[in-house]
Protein backbone atom coordinates (compact mmCIF):
# COMPACT_ATOMS: atom_id res chain seq x y z
CA UNK A 1 0.00 0.00 0.00
CA UNK A 2 1.08 3.92 -0.59
CA UNK A 3 2.45 5.55 2.45
CA UNK A 4 0.26 8.25 2.85
CA UNK A 5 1.01 10.18 6.17
CA UNK A 6 -1.94 11.31 7.94
CA UNK A 7 -0.67 14.53 9.31
CA UNK A 8 -0.56 15.66 5.94
CA UNK A 9 -2.69 17.52 3.51
CA UNK A 10 -2.97 16.35 -0.93
CA UNK A 11 -3.61 17.98 -3.46
CA UNK A 12 -5.65 16.35 -6.71
CA UNK A 13 -2.18 17.50 -8.39
CA UNK A 14 -0.60 14.80 -6.17
CA UNK A 15 1.71 17.29 -3.97
CA UNK A 16 1.93 16.89 -0.05
CA UNK A 17 1.32 20.02 2.03
CA UNK A 18 2.65 20.25 5.65
CA UNK A 19 1.43 23.45 7.83
CA UNK A 20 4.17 24.32 9.84
CA UNK A 21 2.56 27.00 11.08
CA UNK A 22 0.22 30.11 9.91
CA UNK A 23 3.50 31.24 8.65
CA UNK A 24 5.24 28.51 7.04
CA UNK A 25 3.56 25.72 4.95
CA UNK A 26 5.94 23.25 3.08
CA UNK A 27 5.45 21.55 0.11
CA UNK A 28 6.82 18.08 -1.78
CA UNK A 29 5.04 15.74 -4.01
CA UNK A 30 3.68 12.39 -2.48
CA UNK A 31 5.53 8.66 -2.81
CA UNK A 32 2.54 7.91 -5.32
CA UNK A 33 3.83 10.92 -7.64
CA UNK A 34 7.21 10.07 -7.16
CA UNK A 35 6.57 6.18 -7.87
CA UNK A 36 5.09 7.18 -11.26
CA UNK A 37 7.40 9.57 -12.42
CA UNK A 38 10.61 6.99 -11.54
CA UNK A 39 14.07 7.96 -11.14
CA UNK A 40 14.61 11.82 -10.51
CA UNK A 41 17.36 13.47 -12.45
CA UNK A 42 16.80 17.31 -11.65
CA UNK A 43 14.58 19.55 -9.77
CA UNK A 44 14.25 23.02 -10.69
CA UNK A 45 13.55 25.04 -7.66
CA UNK A 46 11.28 28.88 -7.54
CA UNK A 47 13.58 31.60 -6.35
CA UNK A 48 13.27 32.65 -2.89
CA UNK A 49 11.51 35.80 -1.75
CA UNK A 50 9.11 35.21 -5.12
CA UNK A 51 5.82 36.07 -4.70
CA UNK A 52 3.47 32.81 -6.08
CA UNK A 53 0.07 32.41 -6.27
CA UNK A 54 -2.36 29.36 -5.31
CA UNK A 55 -1.99 26.95 -8.06
CA UNK A 56 1.15 28.39 -9.83
CA UNK A 57 3.35 25.92 -11.32
CA UNK A 58 6.57 27.11 -9.50
CA UNK A 59 8.77 24.41 -9.28
CA UNK A 60 9.84 21.14 -11.56
CA UNK A 61 10.56 18.04 -11.01
CA UNK A 62 12.30 15.93 -13.68
CA UNK A 63 12.38 11.92 -13.84
CA UNK A 64 14.25 10.23 -16.47
CA UNK A 65 10.74 9.61 -18.22
CA UNK A 66 9.07 12.89 -18.18
CA UNK A 67 9.03 16.43 -16.57
CA UNK A 68 6.08 17.46 -13.97
CA UNK A 69 4.84 21.11 -12.79
CA UNK A 70 4.79 21.40 -8.68
CA UNK A 71 2.29 23.56 -7.97
CA UNK A 72 2.26 26.25 -4.56
CA UNK A 73 -1.33 25.29 -2.46
CA UNK A 74 -1.27 28.08 -1.03
CA UNK A 75 -0.53 32.56 -2.19
CA UNK A 76 2.35 33.61 -0.70
CA UNK A 77 6.55 33.97 -0.26
CA UNK A 78 8.57 31.29 -1.17
CA UNK A 79 10.45 30.96 1.90
CA UNK A 80 12.78 28.69 1.67
CA UNK A 81 13.84 25.97 -1.56
CA UNK A 82 15.56 22.38 -0.63
CA UNK A 83 18.85 23.44 -1.83
CA UNK A 84 20.11 19.50 -1.34
CA UNK A 85 17.99 18.66 -4.13
CA UNK A 86 20.52 20.53 -6.66
CA UNK A 87 23.07 17.76 -6.18
CA UNK A 88 20.93 15.00 -5.24
CA UNK A 89 17.76 15.05 -6.68
CA UNK A 90 16.77 11.67 -5.80
CA UNK A 91 16.20 12.33 -2.20
CA UNK A 92 12.21 13.06 -3.94
CA UNK A 93 12.67 9.28 -4.46
CA UNK A 94 14.19 8.14 -1.36
CA UNK A 95 12.34 10.21 1.15
CA UNK A 96 9.57 12.09 -0.32
CA UNK A 97 7.52 13.14 2.53
CA UNK A 98 11.05 14.26 4.70
CA UNK A 99 14.48 14.76 3.43
CA UNK A 100 12.77 15.39 -0.24
CA UNK A 101 10.73 18.54 0.27
CA UNK A 102 10.50 21.12 -2.36
CA UNK A 103 10.00 24.41 -1.05
CA UNK A 104 8.22 26.46 1.58
CA UNK A 105 5.61 29.22 1.26
CA UNK A 106 5.28 32.41 4.25
CA UNK A 107 1.33 32.20 3.20
CA UNK A 108 -0.38 35.39 2.62
CA UNK A 109 -3.49 33.36 3.24
CA UNK A 110 -4.34 29.76 4.86
CA UNK A 111 -8.14 29.51 2.77
CA UNK A 112 -7.08 27.66 -0.03
CA UNK A 113 -5.87 24.84 2.56
CA UNK A 114 -9.78 24.19 3.53
CA UNK A 115 -9.54 22.54 -0.07
CA UNK A 116 -6.90 20.11 0.31
CA UNK A 117 -7.66 16.41 0.75
CA UNK A 118 -6.97 14.81 3.96
CA UNK A 119 -5.04 11.27 4.01
CA UNK A 120 -8.39 9.28 3.60
CA UNK A 121 -9.76 11.75 0.67
CA UNK A 122 -6.33 11.27 -0.99
CA UNK A 123 -6.07 7.71 -0.13
CA UNK A 124 -9.44 7.39 -2.15
CA UNK A 125 -8.47 9.50 -4.70
CA UNK A 126 -5.27 7.18 -6.18
CA UNK A 127 -8.28 4.02 -6.09
CA UNK A 128 -9.94 6.51 -8.27
CA UNK A 129 -7.86 7.26 -10.67
CA UNK A 130 -5.70 3.62 -10.58
CA UNK B 1 -6.86 -5.29 -24.95
CA UNK B 2 -2.74 -4.61 -25.13
CA UNK B 3 -0.88 -7.78 -26.20
CA UNK B 4 0.90 -9.85 -23.77
CA UNK B 5 4.34 -11.56 -24.48
CA UNK B 6 5.14 -15.43 -23.31
CA UNK B 7 7.04 -13.36 -19.94
CA UNK B 8 4.28 -11.28 -19.07
CA UNK B 9 3.67 -13.32 -16.47
CA UNK B 10 7.62 -13.05 -14.79
CA UNK B 11 7.48 -9.73 -15.45
CA UNK B 12 4.11 -8.81 -12.99
CA UNK B 13 5.50 -11.99 -10.49
CA UNK B 14 9.08 -9.72 -10.30
CA UNK B 15 6.21 -6.46 -9.90
CA UNK B 16 7.46 -4.52 -12.97
CA UNK B 17 5.95 -1.77 -13.89
CA UNK B 18 3.59 -2.40 -17.10
CA UNK B 19 3.00 0.31 -19.67
CA UNK B 20 1.59 0.14 -23.35
CA UNK B 21 4.34 -0.11 -25.64
CA UNK B 22 3.02 0.26 -28.95
CA UNK B 23 0.01 -2.14 -28.18
CA UNK B 24 2.00 -4.29 -25.82
CA UNK B 25 2.07 -4.63 -22.06
CA UNK B 26 5.97 -4.42 -21.48
CA UNK B 27 7.61 -3.53 -18.45
CA UNK B 28 9.03 -0.22 -18.48
CA UNK B 29 11.38 -0.85 -15.15
CA UNK B 30 11.62 -3.14 -12.03
CA UNK B 31 12.37 -0.39 -9.82
CA UNK B 32 14.91 1.50 -10.79
CA UNK B 33 15.28 2.25 -14.81
CA UNK B 34 19.06 4.11 -13.99
CA UNK B 35 19.86 1.14 -11.49
CA UNK B 36 19.15 -1.20 -14.46
CA UNK B 37 20.94 1.25 -16.76
CA UNK B 38 24.57 1.19 -14.69
CA UNK B 39 23.35 -2.79 -14.65
CA UNK B 40 23.88 -3.01 -17.93
CA UNK B 41 26.91 -0.71 -18.50
CA UNK B 42 28.87 -2.41 -15.65
CA UNK B 43 27.47 -6.10 -15.44
CA UNK B 44 25.01 -7.89 -17.43
CA UNK B 45 21.13 -7.28 -17.67
CA UNK B 46 18.35 -8.79 -19.97
CA UNK B 47 15.56 -7.36 -21.65
CA UNK B 48 12.17 -9.18 -22.90
CA UNK B 49 11.94 -8.00 -26.45
CA UNK B 50 9.22 -10.49 -27.46
CA UNK B 51 7.33 -7.46 -29.07
CA UNK B 52 9.72 -7.56 -31.99
CA UNK B 53 8.31 -8.61 -35.45
CA UNK B 54 10.56 -11.46 -37.10
CA UNK B 55 9.90 -12.30 -40.35
CA UNK B 56 11.36 -15.14 -42.40
CA UNK B 57 12.29 -15.07 -46.16
CA UNK B 58 12.47 -17.97 -48.23
CA UNK B 59 13.04 -18.15 -52.07
CA UNK B 60 14.94 -18.52 -55.12
CA UNK B 61 14.49 -14.60 -55.37
CA UNK B 62 14.96 -13.74 -51.58
CA UNK B 63 18.21 -12.20 -52.08
CA UNK B 64 17.39 -9.91 -55.52
CA UNK B 65 14.19 -9.34 -53.93
CA UNK B 66 16.24 -7.65 -50.67
CA UNK B 67 18.52 -6.12 -52.87
CA UNK B 68 15.63 -4.29 -54.12
CA UNK B 69 13.33 -3.69 -50.92
CA UNK B 70 16.49 -2.67 -48.63
CA UNK B 71 18.88 0.55 -48.87
CA UNK B 72 22.23 -1.43 -47.55
CA UNK B 73 23.14 -4.35 -49.20
CA UNK B 74 22.25 -7.92 -48.78
CA UNK B 75 24.96 -9.38 -51.21
CA UNK B 76 27.23 -7.65 -48.65
CA UNK B 77 26.81 -10.75 -46.34
CA UNK B 78 28.87 -13.92 -47.48
CA UNK B 79 28.99 -15.89 -43.94
CA UNK B 80 25.98 -17.63 -42.54
CA UNK B 81 24.47 -15.36 -39.95
CA UNK B 82 25.93 -12.57 -40.30
CA UNK B 83 23.65 -9.09 -39.63
CA UNK B 84 23.36 -6.20 -41.40
CA UNK B 85 21.27 -2.91 -40.31
CA UNK B 86 19.36 -1.40 -42.80
CA UNK B 87 16.44 1.39 -43.64
CA UNK B 88 13.66 0.05 -45.91
CA UNK B 89 12.81 3.36 -47.68
CA UNK B 90 9.94 4.40 -49.92
CA UNK B 91 10.19 5.99 -53.08
CA UNK B 92 10.73 9.34 -51.65
CA UNK B 93 13.80 8.25 -49.74
CA UNK B 94 11.65 8.18 -46.63
CA UNK B 95 12.49 5.77 -43.91
CA UNK B 96 9.63 2.93 -43.63
CA UNK B 97 11.85 1.60 -41.09
CA UNK B 98 14.69 0.61 -39.54
CA UNK B 99 15.83 -3.01 -39.50
CA UNK B 100 18.28 -5.83 -38.88
CA UNK B 101 18.80 -8.42 -41.57
CA UNK B 102 20.54 -11.70 -40.84
CA UNK B 103 21.62 -13.45 -43.52
CA UNK B 104 21.15 -17.74 -43.30
CA UNK B 105 21.71 -18.60 -47.38
CA UNK B 106 21.25 -17.20 -50.82
CA UNK B 107 17.68 -18.23 -50.57
CA UNK B 108 17.16 -17.30 -46.88
CA UNK B 109 17.03 -14.80 -44.53
CA UNK B 110 15.91 -13.37 -41.20
CA UNK B 111 14.47 -9.57 -40.88
CA UNK B 112 13.98 -8.24 -36.74
CA UNK B 113 11.66 -5.14 -37.59
CA UNK B 114 10.32 -2.67 -35.27
CA UNK B 115 6.74 -3.98 -33.22
CA UNK B 116 5.23 -0.32 -33.14
CA UNK B 117 5.30 -0.31 -37.47
CA UNK B 118 4.45 -3.99 -37.84
CA UNK B 119 1.39 -4.05 -40.08
CA UNK B 120 2.57 -1.38 -42.16
CA UNK B 121 6.11 -3.08 -42.87
CA UNK B 122 4.16 -6.18 -43.30
CA UNK B 123 1.91 -4.86 -45.89
CA UNK B 124 4.60 -2.50 -47.52
CA UNK B 125 7.08 -6.14 -48.06
CA UNK B 126 4.08 -7.91 -49.12
CA UNK B 127 3.50 -5.05 -51.98
CA UNK B 128 6.96 -5.72 -53.12
CA UNK B 129 7.14 -8.78 -52.97
CA UNK B 130 4.66 -9.72 -55.33
CA UNK B 131 7.25 -9.20 -58.63
CA UNK B 132 9.92 -11.85 -56.68
CA UNK B 133 9.41 -15.73 -56.18
CA UNK B 134 9.49 -15.12 -52.56
CA UNK B 135 7.72 -16.06 -49.19
CA UNK B 136 7.79 -13.66 -46.28
CA UNK B 137 6.38 -16.01 -43.44
CA UNK B 138 6.34 -13.97 -39.95
CA UNK B 139 7.04 -15.54 -36.86
CA UNK B 140 5.16 -14.92 -34.17
CA UNK B 141 5.45 -17.69 -32.27
CA UNK B 142 8.83 -16.77 -31.53
CA UNK B 143 9.87 -14.46 -28.16
CA UNK B 144 13.31 -12.67 -27.89
CA UNK B 145 15.07 -12.27 -25.28
CA UNK B 146 18.34 -9.53 -25.17
CA UNK B 147 21.45 -10.06 -22.51
CA UNK B 148 23.40 -7.08 -22.69
CA UNK B 149 26.36 -5.67 -21.02
CA UNK B 150 30.43 -6.78 -20.37
CA UNK B 151 29.47 -10.24 -18.54
CA UNK B 152 26.53 -11.17 -20.99
CA UNK B 153 28.84 -13.62 -22.37
CA UNK B 154 30.24 -15.26 -19.48
CA UNK B 155 26.63 -15.11 -17.80
CA UNK B 156 24.95 -16.69 -20.81
CA UNK B 157 27.73 -19.30 -20.50
CA UNK B 158 26.64 -20.25 -16.95
CA UNK B 159 23.27 -21.14 -18.58
CA UNK B 160 24.14 -23.12 -21.72
CA UNK B 161 27.61 -24.39 -20.97
CA UNK B 162 27.40 -26.37 -24.02
CA UNK B 163 27.60 -23.11 -25.95
CA UNK B 164 30.18 -21.57 -23.59
CA UNK B 165 32.81 -21.80 -26.61
CA UNK B 166 30.89 -20.97 -29.49
CA UNK B 167 29.00 -18.21 -27.50
CA UNK B 168 32.64 -17.01 -26.56
CA UNK B 169 33.55 -17.28 -30.32
CA UNK B 170 31.05 -15.64 -32.46
CA UNK B 171 32.17 -12.82 -34.04
CA UNK B 172 29.77 -9.77 -33.27
CA UNK B 173 26.83 -8.71 -35.04
CA UNK B 174 26.54 -12.23 -36.37
CA UNK B 175 24.37 -15.06 -35.01
CA UNK B 176 24.73 -18.86 -34.99
CA UNK B 177 21.87 -21.21 -35.30
CA UNK B 178 21.03 -24.22 -31.91
CA UNK B 179 18.27 -25.98 -32.71
CA UNK B 180 15.34 -23.99 -32.57
CA UNK B 181 17.18 -21.24 -30.68
CA UNK B 182 18.39 -18.23 -32.81
CA UNK B 183 21.48 -16.68 -30.79
CA UNK B 184 22.37 -13.51 -32.07
CA UNK B 185 25.59 -11.42 -30.46
CA UNK B 186 23.91 -8.01 -31.76
CA UNK B 187 21.82 -5.29 -29.44
CA UNK B 188 20.23 -1.97 -28.52
CA UNK B 189 22.54 -1.09 -26.22
CA UNK B 190 25.83 -0.48 -27.03
CA UNK B 191 27.54 -3.15 -25.15
CA UNK B 192 28.32 -6.61 -26.19
CA UNK B 193 25.69 -9.41 -25.71
CA UNK B 194 23.46 -11.55 -27.20
CA UNK B 195 19.87 -11.48 -28.89
CA UNK B 196 17.81 -14.72 -28.44
CA UNK B 197 15.03 -15.41 -30.81
CA UNK B 198 13.52 -19.04 -29.39
CA UNK B 199 9.97 -21.03 -29.20
CA UNK B 200 7.68 -18.84 -27.07
CA UNK B 201 7.25 -21.97 -24.80
CA UNK B 202 11.20 -21.53 -24.44
CA UNK B 203 11.23 -18.44 -23.24
CA UNK B 204 9.92 -18.43 -19.94
CA UNK B 205 12.83 -21.29 -18.60
CA UNK B 206 15.87 -19.07 -20.17
CA UNK B 207 14.53 -15.79 -18.65
CA UNK B 208 14.26 -17.79 -14.72
CA UNK B 209 17.43 -19.89 -15.76
CA UNK B 210 19.46 -16.55 -16.44
CA UNK B 211 18.12 -14.65 -13.64
CA UNK B 212 19.40 -17.55 -11.16
CA UNK B 213 22.53 -16.99 -12.76
CA UNK B 214 22.31 -13.33 -11.63
CA UNK B 215 20.94 -11.82 -14.77
CA UNK B 216 19.07 -8.83 -13.58
CA UNK B 217 15.37 -8.07 -15.51
CA UNK B 218 15.72 -4.60 -16.91
CA UNK B 219 12.91 -2.35 -18.43
CA UNK B 220 12.60 -0.51 -21.63
CA UNK B 221 13.32 2.75 -20.00
CA UNK B 222 16.94 1.86 -19.35
CA UNK B 223 16.77 0.32 -22.87
CA UNK B 224 15.74 3.69 -24.45
CA UNK B 225 18.76 5.27 -22.44
CA UNK B 226 21.38 3.12 -23.17
CA UNK B 227 20.27 2.85 -26.72
CA UNK B 228 20.36 6.94 -27.07
CA UNK B 229 23.91 7.13 -25.12
CA UNK B 230 24.59 4.71 -27.73
CA UNK B 231 23.71 6.83 -30.14
CA UNK B 232 21.67 5.00 -31.85
CA UNK B 233 17.93 5.83 -33.56
CA UNK B 234 14.80 5.14 -32.65
CA UNK B 235 12.38 4.89 -35.07
CA UNK B 236 9.51 7.23 -35.06
CA UNK B 237 11.24 9.48 -33.07
CA UNK B 238 14.89 10.24 -34.79
CA UNK B 239 13.55 9.13 -38.04
CA UNK B 240 10.59 8.44 -40.11
CA UNK B 241 8.47 8.77 -43.62
CA UNK B 242 9.22 12.11 -43.38
CA UNK B 243 13.08 12.02 -43.26
CA UNK B 244 15.77 10.38 -45.49
CA UNK B 245 18.67 8.34 -43.65
CA UNK B 246 21.19 11.27 -45.02
CA UNK B 247 18.99 13.64 -42.71
CA UNK B 248 19.09 11.12 -40.15
CA UNK B 249 23.11 10.05 -39.68
CA UNK B 250 22.77 6.93 -41.13
CA UNK B 251 24.56 7.38 -44.28
CA UNK B 252 26.45 4.65 -43.70
CA UNK B 253 23.45 2.56 -43.83
CA UNK B 254 23.14 3.50 -47.88
CA UNK B 255 25.00 1.26 -49.88
CA UNK B 256 25.72 3.61 -53.47
CA UNK B 257 27.90 0.64 -54.73
CA UNK B 258 26.98 -1.17 -57.09
CA UNK B 259 25.57 1.61 -58.82
CA UNK B 260 23.25 -0.82 -60.96
CA UNK B 261 21.50 -1.75 -57.83
CA UNK B 262 18.23 0.35 -58.27
CA UNK B 263 16.79 0.17 -54.56
CA UNK B 264 13.35 1.23 -53.70
CA UNK B 265 14.10 5.21 -52.81
CA UNK B 266 17.59 5.62 -54.52
CA UNK B 267 16.75 7.98 -57.01
CA UNK B 268 15.23 10.12 -54.31
CA UNK B 269 18.59 10.45 -52.62
CA UNK B 270 20.77 10.83 -55.34
CA UNK B 271 18.28 13.72 -55.97
CA UNK B 272 18.67 14.78 -52.30
CA UNK B 273 22.38 13.96 -52.56
CA UNK B 274 22.83 16.07 -55.39
CA UNK B 275 21.00 19.11 -54.09
CA UNK B 276 22.41 19.20 -51.17
CA UNK B 277 21.16 17.45 -48.04
CA UNK B 278 19.18 20.47 -45.70
CA UNK B 279 19.13 18.77 -42.27
CA UNK B 280 21.54 16.45 -39.97
CA UNK B 281 21.08 14.31 -37.05
CA UNK B 282 23.74 15.28 -33.73
CA UNK B 283 24.38 14.35 -31.10
CA UNK B 284 23.77 16.94 -28.32
CA UNK B 285 25.43 17.31 -25.18
CA UNK B 286 23.58 19.67 -22.33
CA UNK B 287 26.16 21.92 -20.88
CA UNK B 288 23.50 23.74 -18.12
CA UNK B 289 21.46 22.34 -15.80
CA UNK B 290 18.20 20.40 -16.86
CA UNK B 291 16.89 17.56 -19.07
CA UNK B 292 16.66 17.63 -22.61
CA UNK B 293 13.32 16.03 -24.15
CA UNK B 294 11.89 14.92 -27.34
CA UNK B 295 9.87 18.16 -29.22
CA UNK B 296 12.01 21.32 -27.78
CA UNK B 297 12.95 23.63 -30.53
CA UNK B 298 16.94 24.13 -31.05
CA UNK B 299 18.35 27.55 -31.87
CA UNK B 300 21.55 27.37 -34.27
CA UNK B 301 22.75 30.82 -35.98
CA UNK B 302 21.38 29.11 -39.03
CA UNK B 303 18.23 28.34 -38.10
CA UNK B 304 16.15 26.21 -35.87
CA UNK B 305 16.24 22.56 -35.44
CA UNK B 306 14.52 19.74 -33.09
CA UNK B 307 15.32 17.66 -30.35
CA UNK B 308 14.53 13.81 -31.77
CA UNK B 309 15.31 11.80 -28.64
CA UNK B 310 16.25 13.60 -25.20
CA UNK B 311 17.05 12.07 -22.01
CA UNK B 312 19.47 12.30 -19.03
CA UNK B 313 22.47 10.20 -19.39
CA UNK B 314 23.21 7.90 -16.51
CA UNK B 315 26.63 7.54 -17.59
CA UNK B 316 27.46 10.57 -18.07
CA UNK B 317 25.60 12.32 -15.42
CA UNK B 318 24.71 15.04 -17.79
CA UNK B 319 21.23 15.31 -20.17
CA UNK B 320 22.14 14.07 -24.14
CA UNK B 321 20.12 14.57 -26.97
CA UNK B 322 19.87 13.61 -30.33
CA UNK B 323 18.57 16.44 -32.60
CA UNK B 324 17.42 17.27 -35.98
CA UNK B 325 19.41 20.70 -37.00
CA UNK B 326 20.49 23.08 -40.01
CA UNK B 327 23.02 21.39 -42.23
CA UNK B 328 25.52 23.90 -41.10
CA UNK B 329 24.58 24.00 -37.40
CA UNK B 330 26.75 26.01 -35.23
CA UNK B 331 29.06 24.10 -32.35
CA UNK B 332 26.94 25.12 -29.29
CA UNK B 333 23.23 25.54 -30.38
CA UNK B 334 20.88 26.88 -27.49
CA UNK B 335 17.77 24.49 -26.86
CA UNK B 336 14.64 26.41 -25.04
CA UNK B 337 13.97 24.76 -21.98
CA UNK B 338 10.65 26.11 -20.71
CA UNK B 339 12.03 29.41 -21.60
CA UNK B 340 15.01 28.87 -20.51
CA UNK B 341 17.93 29.08 -23.45
CA UNK B 342 20.14 26.42 -21.98
CA UNK B 343 23.71 25.81 -23.62
CA UNK B 344 24.82 22.62 -25.54
CA UNK B 345 27.37 21.00 -27.32
CA UNK B 346 27.30 19.05 -30.74
CA UNK B 347 29.51 16.04 -30.51
CA UNK B 348 29.70 13.20 -32.46
CA UNK B 349 27.98 10.26 -31.52
CA UNK B 350 28.29 7.40 -29.74
CA UNK B 351 28.26 9.06 -26.56
CA UNK B 352 29.27 6.01 -24.78
CA UNK B 353 30.57 2.58 -25.89
CA UNK B 354 31.37 -0.35 -24.23
CA UNK B 355 31.20 1.15 -20.80
CA UNK B 356 32.61 4.21 -21.58
CA UNK B 357 31.84 7.69 -22.17
CA UNK B 358 33.63 8.43 -25.81
CA UNK B 359 37.14 10.19 -25.47
CA UNK B 360 36.01 12.69 -28.36
CA UNK B 361 32.93 13.72 -26.33
CA UNK B 362 34.95 13.80 -23.15
CA UNK B 363 37.73 16.15 -25.19
CA UNK B 364 34.95 18.62 -26.12
CA UNK B 365 33.40 18.75 -23.31
CA UNK B 366 36.44 19.51 -21.38
CA UNK B 367 37.81 21.80 -23.82
CA UNK B 368 33.97 23.91 -22.99
CA UNK B 369 34.10 22.86 -19.16
CA UNK B 370 37.82 23.71 -18.63
CA UNK B 371 38.46 21.13 -16.60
Amino acid sequence: MQDIPADLKYTTSHEWVLVESDDLVRVGISEHAQSQLGDMVFVELPEVGAQVSAGDAVAVVESVKAASDVYSPVPGEIVEVNEALEASPELVNSDPYVDGWLFAVKPDSLDALDALLDAEGYRSLLEEEA
Amino acid sequence: MLKKTPLHALHQQAGAKLVDFGGWEMPIHYGSQVEEHHQVRKGVGMFDVSHMTVVDVEGADAQAFLRHLLANDVARLQTAGKALYTCMLNENGGVVDDLIVYYLSPERYRLVVNAATREKDLAWMDRQASAFSVQLEEQPQLAMIAVQGPEAVSHLATVLPDLAGQLAEQPRFSAFVHLEWFLARTGYTGEDGYEIILPAEDAPGLWEQLEQAGVRPCGLGARDTLRLEAGMNLYGQDMDESTTPLESALAWTVAWEPADRQFIGRKALEKQKAEGIPRKLVGLVLLDRGVLRHGQVVQCAAGQGEITSGSFSPTMGRSIAMARVPADCDAQPLVDVRGRKLRTLVVRMPFVRDGQVSEAVTEKLNEITGE
